[in-house]
């Protein structure tokens, strides 16, 4: 295990030897260490100066060294163990770790404290690799980007790895007795000055811990608090339902679907179960194609896919709710909205005709009336019960977390508070503006923070305790149905992270209390009898059978909606929205460097979030991509670059929470900006009558797909014009299928010289459904965590470098104020008659009998000739030694199966060679053929609305055969005689014919 | 032609001269101890950005190729330039040497020596940039043919074997050409020098010549087909070079017109380099009487030509992205014309289309400065030309989601003027040293004393 | 002759070519055979007038380009075909067409270089000692003289005799060429 000796080798001059590091010594050796002037000079390192030592390796090298250094410490001796506790595999597997080949287990990670189903691949003890969980009702076996990027948190060198006091380094038994003494105080008072902060907490044994810790405790409080809290939908709910119900939408049921500013493809705890029932609906072949209506007053992946898609300044959106709900017969109804009665008469008369099977749908950043008005439809048209199920909160003890942190602060303000503990979060950094919560944490007389790296908020407490990650601790979680997972751990803690059971067994005066403990004996309670047996199955499976809320049905009042009436006031002047970065989301994934590289769906920006505006407003204020303004609301506000967004509404700008941390990690800090100062608890969501003025500064902005072309059309219209895209209406597709084959020019076949190659056995070929991708980007990070892919670093994605073997191509249909949005995931084609071959000088790049497209890495001498003569300039170059080599844990995280690339070679995607090569093998031994949906490549396997299908095209009873012999599968740029493996099918559109444009 | 005056009447070579004059006056630039201080100011010059490119080479070798400009979709930036522009810098010299020798042009005579050493140092300079544009310079040989441990091969289909095979043939044939025109001056200067040392050092060069009329019997019948066969040759290295482009599929690049016209575009540049630099040397050494006038003029002329047959490729180019009515390549052109690098495109066109039009004046042909002006345009003029056929081409291909833009970093600039650097102290090493006009090929036009044919 | 330095050869020195060529007829005439001119240009006509005749070299020309196209093509297709057989971009092994330029390149290098390696070994060359450089005024013959060689090998060679067969051919001046 080279990795492992790699870990233990001290780094650098600085560090001790590595045989010292054993138990007690290493912590003396590390505080030692630690304290020379070198490690904090480097700790205060900000990236934007680590940008030019990316492109300068010797730079790199050195920090990474100094990393290195730290974590051959921290990581000593545990790197690559397994938790010492019994955890279980997901599949049958012999007994014992076979060197090279994977197990893999069933877990969850939490989101916003909601949990994702997942399957992990262990290489020897090393968690490699992220899957869905295909027994997970969230996850149906996909994933999205969040959970894929979760396995470089885990292994994140920036890590906190020592128990910090006041900053300097200090041990859990100190803690413990600080911690102690500070509990007997409280012990005297019946805890009046202990407050527990946490985020939403869903996981039993967690909530359970916290009960006991309130009853142990009467006085204390237990106070909840997430940036992009759900407050919205449960106040929403309270407003009709008269009490907080969670609401479960069936969009495989739907055939009309009418979404008020709700992006439920990309954001929520329920987004990947949703964009795969909902591309379910939209295929032709079964029956009726569903319908979706979108009014937002912002681009999302839900608009860009939408029918009918109406901007709308958010503000406008409660008018278009109660005018809905007045036309369907609703009390409470509004007068009209201009430039959206089309659009709404259109929705109006198709939900009409689909009782029973339509759905309204509400944002989480539309204000509570909104969400009633949603209720109160889908009521009316009998929605509830097939498309619509309500069941109890997922929260354990739901709160209005904007009130639960108010108060929390109120109390510290007025001295109330001696004992503060933070589970998770970063409310330094993330709580509204007008709480000023840094400045009220400072009148608390003990200060604890349990958090993964340290933070902003680590910062202004006395005690920083390294938390454990999800693959790193045991516990559970509830996804979007209350469907209990465990959580089972893979790894020991790599930096000796402690999970929120271990520290609230601390509170609990239980200091010995492992997370195991407490998770297995809260189940062994709730199990009863067999309890072992069922806890088995339910770590095997990843769910616990039986624990999805049943659905209930609540008395809905529509005389609170009268109540509500006329409290629809349409401030003027322009308004801020304040949404989750789709990479980095409220700032937790910061320092997440394949987040920080993922282009953002929509603007294809990196490395940086902006302020969104419209064209029109653009042109209004005669502002270019890159013009720093001021956003100022009152006296508060932010300095932001501008971002050209073809669809934002005319008068709304959209900032991206998330980025600009002053304190998480070299890849978080000064990235972006921050938008949080401009956020204030009433407005969380949107604030109207902001002002923008120029402030004559630019920054530039790395994003990967037309530099300065998104004003001008050029691009989208040269893709348009070259049939790249191709789609149609369903109706038009139903009445001439060849429609799509028509648009384009294929290659006459007798025009070549050469006869086309044979390709007897496999032939291996990959279609990609434009109609289901919605761009959600969870198989471009799939497949940089699959092929070991580096990240590059804003200089290099600014030189048109970038290393993702994945492009996904986006592009505007239609008029720029208001175009329709088209992904298309580009990646290697494996053309039969591959371009980029015939030139390569060393035949560093061949044909494999089976017809992929292989690069020979070792035999790559970098003339980038291939990528040249590539028409789908899906090749990708190391012009510096962009891989690390350096950093141990980064290591530890590589797939073993998969080629590290050096400087100076080509790279591509490969189709997952490996995953082909270990099917092959499986089915060699078992002297059979490779089955159809034997083999899944990683973009395949993450995709949450199924729209990569990948296999043997000479089969033609697979999948990927059936598919091509469809009429609306067609290859990319045919005319060249190219013959593309990996074809598109058109995507297809559902345009109400009453409304005239599309 | 032959029927102008100006080619009749003066002289190749200006009257009162004899064997003896011509040969102490040639001999005497390289034996004489004298070096005219211009000389090492020139030199120093040269050799500092000499060491310029020795660095900046340093650098992109330690760091990578990262540190230039190239990026996806621009995967070749001014290394493929330059490289393309020193190899059509490289053909005038074979080309005069051999093509002007077949057609009898006995003017060529004077200026082919010199011209010949400019093609091998061009082609020198050309020779680094495809060794250092890799990502890995030091695994270039694998594009050599030689049995390794991998028991792997070239691939013969790629053109840029093809170059590695055209580059090296043609660098191998103009150095034997270049040494075996030497041989007889060699021998003359191994006779006329004073000192030992230059004695020994030029006798090992001559190999023994004494002038045996079996030896020129047999040296003429060499030199005739040398000459014979470096012409297919001079005309296949940019053909070849040009396939580069040609046989790719990236509008812009795939063109059946570019064989002939970078040939083409090569002599032009060629002969415009030879005009920069004759110019002041003959200036320097007095050597009007031998490069004359009537040289000047006949080289303009050339550029003339050639010049028209390079506006006619970019007409061509044009015409046929209309004609061929195909959206990828209608869409390359008026990006080359409106898009981001419209600045590169017209100011080529004026550098190599317009500038050369004042060659249709006498007053022009005839006045040494405004020769010498535009020499350097058309050098200047096709060098934006390979830019504009590189860059523009790559920099928005087929889909749209891919275009990215391209500039060229320092590093890419200091290599560049480096290899100016190297190749101007190549040069002022070479006129030091060497015969800049072949002694022996001047004797043959002393008029009267010439014997019948010359060759 | 005894007590004489063994003698290689007479030279004569002329002004220019045609008395060197008139001269070198009258030796043929006198019977001389074994004779060599030197000449700091080429001469035309003198070499035939000594009886050679140049066929030798562009057979060996021919013979270099002949071997390096049969193995330029014969490279390509042994390892594209037999040796190391790659499914190239869909082309076949044999794609002949792409193998035509390297062919025709390797043609002209084998060539050029059995030219330049036939003339050197068809001269003699490199020679670094040959008698007439003992001779001083030989230093002339490569600026503006030009010399006639007698040998002594020569049957007809008397040294008084050729001497003054050689002044009556109005040289300049005759040398004695010892070996």
């Amino acid at each position: 295990m080279s990795s492992l000796r790699d870990a233990r080798k001290p780094k650098g001059p600085d560090a001790p030897p590595a045989k010292d590091l054993r138990g007690a010594r290493y912590w003396r050796s590390l505080e030692e260490w630690a304290d020379t002037p070198e490690f904090r000079r480097f700790v205060e390192r900000e990236f934007p100066e680590n940008a030019s030592q990316w492109a300068d390796p010797v730079g790199r090298r050195r920090f990474l060294k100094l990393m290195g250094a730290s974590l051959a410490m921290a990581g000593v001796g545990a790197c690559t163990v397994q938790p010492p506790e019994r955890i279980i595999p997901y599949v049958k597997q012999p007994e014992e770790i076979v060197p090279g080949k994977p197990l893999y287990y069933a877990t969850a990670m939490p989101q916003w404290g909601i949990g994702q189903g997942l399957l992990v691949e262990s290489h020897m003890g090393r968690p490699t690799k992220i899957e869905g969980n295909p027994d997970h009702p969230a996850s149906l076996g996909a994933s999205n980007h969040f959970s894929q990027a979760s396995i470089l948190g885990l292994y994140d060198p920036d890590r906190s790895d020592v128990i910090r006091r006041a900053g300097r380094i200090d041990t859990w038994d100190n803690f413990l007795a600080e911690l102690a003494s500070a509990l007997e105080v409280e012990a005297g008072r019946g805890g009046r000055g202990l407050r527990l902060l946490t985020g939403t907490i869903t996981s039993p044994s967690l909530a359970a811990q916290i009960e006991e810790l309130l009853t142990l405790y009467p006085g204390s409080k237990h106070h909840q608090w997430e940036p992009l809290n759900r407050d919205n939908v449960l106040e929403g709910a309270k407003l009709v339902f008269g009490r907080p119900v969670e609401t479960r939408y069936r969009f495989d049921r739907a055939k009309v679907i009418v979404s008020l500013d709700s992006d439920f493809l990309a954001w929520g705890p329920a987004s990947v179960r949703h964009a795969r029932d909902f591309a379910g609906a939209r295929r032709s072949e079964d029956g009726e194609m569903s319908r979706l209506y979108v009014v937002e007053p912002t681009p999302s992946l839900t608009g860009g896919v939408a029918d009918h898609r109406l901007a709308l300044e958010s503000h406008r959106v409660e008018a278009v709710a109660r005018r809905l709900a007045a036309n369907l017969g609703i009390e409470g109804g509004a007068a009209s909205v201009e430039s959206a009665e089309q659009w709404i008469a259109g929705a109006v008369a198709d939900l009409q005709r689909h009782r029973g099977d339509s759905l309204v749908v509400a944002g989480d950043g539309q204000p509570p009336i909104v969400h009633a008005l949603a209720h109160a439809i889908n009521h009316r048209l009998g929605n509830v019960g097939s498309t619509v199920e309500y069941t109890r909160p997922l929260g354990a003890r739901p709160v209005n977390q904007t009130e639960s942190l108010g108060s929390l602060v109120d109390d510290m303000r007025s001295g109330g508070v001696d004992l503060l503990v933070i589970l998770d979060g970063n409310p330094v950094y993330d709580a509204p503006v007008d709480f000023d919560f840094a400045a009220a944490l400072q009148s608390v007389k003990l200060r604890i923070h349990l958090s993964q790296s340290e933070d902003e908020t680590s910062q202004g407490c006395h005690w920083h305790i390294p938390g454990a990650h999800f693959l790193e601790s045991w516990g559970d979680v509830r996804a979007f149905d209350g469907t209990v997972s465990i959580i089972q751990p893979l790894i020991r803690p790599l930096y000796g992270g402690r999970s929120s059971h271990e520290l609230l067994g601390a509170l609990l005066g239980r200091p010995g209390l492992t997370a195991e403990q407490a998770v297995r004996d809260h189940w062994a309670a709730q199990m009863g009898p067999d309890s072992e047996k069922q806890w088995r199955k339910s770590v095997h499976d990843g769910v616990v059978a039986g624990t999805a809320f049943p659905p209930l049905t609540p008395q809905l009042d529509e005389a609170a909606l009268r109540a509500e009436a006329g409290s629809t006031t349409s401030p003027s002047g322009m308004e801020v929205l304040f949404r989750g970065d789709p990479c980095v989301a409220d700032g937790r994934y910061a320092n997440n460097g394949w987040l920080q590289e993922l282009p953002k769906p929509l603007t294809k920006l990196t490395w940086d979030n902006a302020a969104l505006i419209s064209p029109a407003m653009a042109r209004e204020l005669s502002l270019e991509n890159g013009d720093v303004v001021r956003l100022s609301h009152g006296e508060r506000g932010v300095e932001a670059p501008i971002w050209v967004l073809p669809g934002q509404a005319a008068r709304s700008v959209t900032v991206h929470l998330g980025s600009g941390h002053r304190r998480a990690g070299r890849v978080a800090e000064g990235v972006g900006f921050d938008a949080y100062p401009l956020r204030e608890s009433d407005k969380l969501w949107n604030a109207a009558g902001i002002q923008i003025e120029k402030t004559g500064q630019r920054r530039f902005l790395a994003c990967t797909q037309n530099h300065h072309l998104i004003e001008t059309g050029l691009a989208s219209q040269q893709a348009h014009d070259r049939h790249l895209v191709r789609e149609t209406e369903i109706e038009e597709y139903r009445s001439n299928p060849e429609v799509i084959h028509e648009m384009g020019h294929e290659f006459p076949e007798e025009m070549t010289l050469y006869p086309p190659h044979e390709y007897p056995g496999h032939a291996w070929g990959m279609v990609i459904d434009l109609g289901a991708c919605t761009g959600c980007n969870a198989c471009v990070v799939a497949c940089q965590s699959e092929n070991n892919i580096p990240v590059v670093g804003k200089q290099m994605v600014e030189m048109g470098r970038e290393m993702h073997w994945i492009r996904i191509d986006r592009y505007f249909e239609g008029d720029l104020d208001d175009p329709r949005y088209v992904h298309q995931p580009m990646i290697c084609q494996h053309c039969e008659n591959a371009p980029c071959e015939v030139v390569c000088p060393v035949a560093a790049t061949s044909h494999s009998a089976e017809g992929l497209n292989e690069m020979t890495y070792n035999r790559c001498v970098g003339t980038r000739y291939c990528s040249n003569n590539c028409p789908y300039k899906v090749r990708r170059f190391n012009f510096l030694l962009y891989q690390d080599w350096d950093t141990p844990s980064l290591k530890l995280m590589r797939n073993p199966d998969v080629t590290v690339r050096s400087r100076g070679v080509m790279e591509k995607c490969t189709f997952c060679v490996q995953r082909i090569n270990a099917a092959r093998i499986v089915a060699r031994n078992e002297d059979r053929k490779i089955e159809d949906g034997e083999i899944v490549t990683a973009c395949e396997a993450a995709c949450p609305s199924q729209a990569i299908t990948f296999g043997d095209i000479n089969d033609s009873a697979s999948r990927v055969a059936r598919l091509k012999a469809d009429k609306l599968n067609y290859g990319i740029l045919n005319e060249l005689n190219t013959r593309p493996r990996t074809t598109y099918l058109a995507r297809l559109k559902n345009s109400n014919p009453e409304l005239a444009d599309g | 032609m032959a029927s102008r005056p100006e080619l009749e009447k003066p002289p190749v070579i200006e009257p009162g001269h004899t064997y003896a004059t011509v040969t102490d006056k040639i001999s005497s630039i390289v034996l004489g101890r004298h070096t005219p201080i211009s000389w090492f100011i020139g030199f120093a010059i040269s050799f500092t950005l000499f060491m310029v490119m020795m660095y900046a080479i340093t650098y992109t070798l330690v760091v990578g190729t990262g540190v230039w400009g190239i990026n996806i979709p621009v995967g070749w930036g001014f290394a493929i330039i330059n490289f393309v522009w020193w190899i059509g810098i490289g053909h005038a010299g074979t080309l005069i040497s051999a093509i002007l020798l077949l057609l009898r042009q006995d003017w060529r005579t004077s200026i082919n020596r010199f011209a010949e050493a400019m093609t091998l140092f061009a082609v020198a300079c050309a020779g680094i940039f495809p060794l250092l544009h890799t990502g890995r310079p030091w695994l270039a040989y694998w594009l050599l043919p030689y049995p390794n441990t991998m028991g792997m091969w070239p691939q013969f289909r790629s053109p840029l074997v093809w170059d590695v095979f055209a580059v090296s043939t043609y660098g191998t044939v103009s150095l034997l050409f270049w040494y075996v025109g030497l041989i007889p001056d060699l021998a003359t200067l191994r006779d006329r020098s004073k000192r030992k040392a230059a004695q020994i050092i030029y006798g090992i060069g001559a190999m023994g010549w004494r002038g045996s009329a079996i030896h020129w019997h047999r040296y003429e019948t060499a030199y005739l087909l040398l000459a014979g066969l470096a012409t297919p040759l001079v005309v296949s290295v940019h053909t070849v070079v040009s396939f580069d482009f040609a046989v790719s599929l990236i509008p812009g690049w795939h063109t059946t017109i570019f064989p002939p016209y970078f040939v083409a575009g090569a002599i032009y540049s060629g002969f415009a380099m030879v005009m920069t630099l004759a110019i002041p040397i003959r200036k320097i050494y007095g050597l009007e009487d031998f490069i004359t006038m009537r040289h000047l003029r006949n080289m303009a002329k050339i550029i003339l030509a050639t010049g028209l047959i390079v506006a006619y490729g970019y007409t061509m180019e044009t015409f046929m992205a209309w004609y061929s009515g195909s959206l990828f390549e209608s869409f390359m052109l008026e990006n080359r014309m409106t898009g981001p690098y419209w600045m590169m495109y017209w100011a080529l066109i004026v550098c190599n289309v317009i500038t050369p039009q004042f060659l249709w004046f006498r007053r022009v042909r005839n006045s040494v400065v405004t020769l010498f002006v535009i020499s350097l345009i058309v050098n200047v003029g096709m060098w934006l030309e390979r830019y504009v056929i590189v860059v523009t081409s790559l920099h928005r291909d087929f889909l749209p989601s891919s275009w990215g833009m391209y500039a060229g970093t320092f590093w890419d600039w200091a290599i560049y003027v480096g290899t100016l650097g190297m190749f101007l102290s190549l040069l002022f090493l070479f006129v030091r040293v060497l015969p800049m006009i072949s002694i022996f090929e001047m004797r043959t036009l002393i008029p009267g004393e010439k014997k019948d044919g010359g060759h | 002759m005894s007590g004489q330095l063994p003698l290689y050869g007479l030279l004569a020195e002329f002004e220019n070519p045609e008395e060197l060529l008139s001269a070198v007829r009258r030796a043929r005439e006198a019977g001389f055979r074994k004779m060599d001119a030197f000449t700091p240009l080429p001469v035309h006509g003198l070499a035939e007038e000594m009886g050679f005749r140049g066929r030798k070299l562009p057979i060996i020309v021919l013979l270099g380009g002949l071997a390096g196209m049969i193995g330029g093509y014969g490279l390509q297709y042994w390892v594209s075909v037999i040796e190391y057989p790659l499914n190239i971009g869909g082309r076949p092994m044999h794609s002949w067409p792409a193998f035509v330029p390297i062919t025709f390149e390797t043609t002209i290098l084998l060539a050029a270089l059995a030219t330049v390696l036939g003339l050197l070994a068809l001269n003699g060359l490199p020679m670094p000692y040959h008698p007439v450089f003992n001779v001083r005024r030989f230093k002339l013959a490569t600026r503006n003289r030009f010399f006639l060689c007698l040998e002594a090998v020569d049957p007809r060679f008397d040294r008084e005799a050729t001497r003054e067969f050689l002044l009556g051919l109005n040289a300049r001046g005759v040398y004695e060429v010892e070996s």
